[in-house]
């Protein structure tokens, strides 16, 4: 039993703030990539409140584990899990985005505590990520990296060099998501470049691959698990998700990639959530 | 080679500059069948998304992979078509500058690029999505042809120029949303070229893009409140810089600032600088920009105004290099 009912419970009430948390700094902010933060909520909070070797007033700690949050348009969702993992006070994402500010959009590893890599840019963390891992196995530390992918990111070649090179180097100290919420800015991924079949890309990459719904905890976290005991070659876990998740409106919907709300649309997002955790 | 486009007509203010540029991009398609487009999943936020819409069957999203899009961008080019190339500047100078230096200017291919989001124009999104090294970069490919159109008018004329410019070209836009500075196209736009846009005897200020428009307010009020006579040259193109409209500033006023949403370092600045540096003239001289850092977070007005960009700045940094000293030299001719 890799989690109880009650850790489930605890979760879900986390990942309802942090839903709402969302749609807050969305409005603060004036606009943010609110699609894809909502879809990846529930992979990093179970993260960050179940699996992660971290101490929010010690962010630097050595032998802490990574996390590379390499759709760092994410950054929304991330920060507001910082905030609520006690790295900074969440009062201070009212500022997020406005004039020198430490929070832009995309996190600054510089500025915001308990960023371990500054991501922005497509294509980039996947191989950083393995960088991370081998340093760790070089070192002989026992911390692992997580890294969190876009689907849509998977167009970028430089995460195939990455993926050959963590099967050709037996890199297995790293766990790594794609979140396959099937959208992308222009469209869906398999009209504006396709993806399928994906598991069997990867496959032939030499990976190892578990598809799951990325909004069960249990499923995440039986992932987690296997990805985590698994020593004979690198995991990835192909996350099932919706973008927008949890607002209706937003759901499934290609233009809530980017967007900003007004004071009756926050109410309105809001209240979708809230149904969502009710029923 | 203008005649017949009517994107002048479209209300410049609404429109994004991107915006223009899709439209012109959609009438340049129907006269040169041999214009191809392509973006990288930024197809609707560069506005090249107009082209495709109306020529599906010549326009390729390639998903965000920008690499493989330049390299198909240097294939299409081989093969006798134009390819129109856009997506965000930091993905085009950064990512993918091997494939723009060796594919398509190594082999002076006539791919044309339009470089969206670039300097700070995307302030809020950090500096991941910043570009303030773009210029640097394109100006040390050979075979690159540098523009940065001041609005929407401009860069319709950009645009329109290009396709009939041979070799790559390379044209940087902001994000959108900057007012437009020019009433209509037809004020002899070439590359190469610089604009005169003000007439002045004091001291130039030699800007580009969203700075232009900035100057010319600024050097109104210089003249209202300091009496002072400011010239302001739109140097639109920075590569092939308009050498003869420096050396003249140089010579018949002596001060010189450079203005541009840009590292201040190997941009316009270091443009004008190798200039004034070969006359062998002393001209008080200041290059404003990015002062080498990574700008920080905000909107671009807030940014603007913080890196003296905007008229306020302008003025600020006029009125510094009125107080510089420069040796005098009254025998010009035997220099430069
Ligand atoms: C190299 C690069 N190219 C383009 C972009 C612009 N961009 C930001 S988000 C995005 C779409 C990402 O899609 P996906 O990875 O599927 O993320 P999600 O749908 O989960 O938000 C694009 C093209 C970028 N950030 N980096």
């Amino acid at each position: 039993m890799p989690i109880t009912d009650q850790e489930i419970k605890e979760l879900e009430e986390k990942a309802h703030q942090v839903r709402k948390d969302i749609i807050d700094i969305t409005g603060w902010a004036g606009g943010a990539h609110v699609g894809g933060a909502l879809s990846v909520v529930e992979i990093l909070v179970i993260l960050y409140f179940k699996y992660l070797n971290i101490e929010p007033n010690n962010p630097e700690l050595e032998n802490r584990d990574r996390v590379v949050l390499s759709k760092g348009h994410a950054g929304v969702c991330h920060a507001a899990i910082l905030a609520r993992k006690g790295y900074f006070d969440f009062e201070l994402l009212r500022e997020f985005n406005h004039f020198k500010s430490s929070f832009g959009m995309h996190l600054d590893s510089l500025k915001v505590k308990g960023v371990d890599v500054s991501t922005g840019s497509l294509g980039h963390g996947l191989p950083i990520s393995v960088g991370l891992a081998l340093g760790a196995r070089v070192q002989k530390k026992s911390w692992l990296t997580y890294c969190v992918l876009g689907d849509g990111e998977c167009n970028e070649g430089s995460n195939w060099e990455a993926a050959m090179s963590a099967h050709h180097f037996k890199v297995t100290n790293m766990v790594t998501f794609v979140d396959r919420n099937k959208l992308m800015i222009d469209g869906p991924t398999e009209e504006i470049m396709g993806l399928e079949p994906f598991a069997d890309k990867w496959k032939a990459f030499g990976w190892l691959v578990r598809e799951i719904n990325g909004h069960s905890f249990q499923e995440i976290a039986e992932a987690i698990e296997y990805a985590r005991s698994e020593n004979s070659a690198p995991v990835m876990i192909i996350a099932n998700t919706v973008k927008g998740k949890g607002v209706d409106f937003m759901e499934n919907e290609v233009k809530w990639h980017y967007g900003g709300l007004d004071t009756d649309l926050i109410e309105k997002a809001k209240q979708s959530i809230d149904r969502m955790y009710k029923g | 080679m203008r005649e017949g486009l009517t994107w002048t007509v479209y209300d410049a203010d609404a429109l994004t500059l991107a915006e223009v540029y899709g439209e012109v991009l959609c009438q340049l398609g129907e006269r040169y069948l041999n214009i191809v487009g392509l973006s990288a999943d930024l197809a609707k936020s560069t506005k090249i998304s107009k082209f495709g819409d109306k020529f599906p069957e010549r326009f390729f999203n390639v998903g965000i992979a920008e690499q493989n899009m330049f390299g198909i961008a240097a294939g299409l080019a081989k093969s006798g078509l134009i390819p129109f190339v856009s997506t965000m500047a930091a993905f085009i100078s950064m990512r993918a500058a091997e494939q723009v230096r060796t594919d398509i200017c190594y082999q002076n291919l006539n791919v044309k690029i339009i470089a969206t989001h670039a300097g700070t124009a995307f302030g809020q999104a950090g500096s991941t999505h910043h570009c303030t090294e773009d210029l640097a970069i394109m100006r040390s490919f050979a075979n690159m042809t540098v523009v940065v159109p001041a609005d929407g008018i401009e860069t319709g004329n950009v645009v329109a120029a290009s396709v009939e410019h041979p070799g790559p070209v390379y044209i940087r836009i902001g994000r959108g949303f900057e007012p437009t500075f020019y009433e209509n196209a037809d004020y002899g736009f070439q590359i190469g070229k610089s604009v005169e846009v003000k007439e002045g005897a004091d001291i130039t200020l030699i800007c580009c893009g969203i700075t232009v428009r900035q100057a010319v307010e600024a050097a109104k009020l210089l003249q209202e409140q300091d009496g002072l006579s400011v010239r302001v040259l739109n140097m639109h193109t920075i590569k092939p810089l308009d050498e003869d409209a420096v050396l003249r500033a140089i010579e018949e006023t002596r001060r010189i600032i450079t203005f541009e949403d840009h590292n201040i370092y190997c941009g316009l600045g270091s443009a004008v600088a190798d200039v004034i540096a070969a006359s062998g003239k002393g001209c008080a001289f200041s290059k404003v920009g990015i002062p080498d850092c990574y700008s920080l977070v905000g909107y671009p007005e807030d940014l603007y105004s913080h890196y003296k960009l905007d008229t306020d700045g302008i003025i600020e940094k006029a009125r510094e290099v009125m107080g510089k000293e420069f040796e005098e030299d009254e025998d010009w001719e035997d220099e430069i």
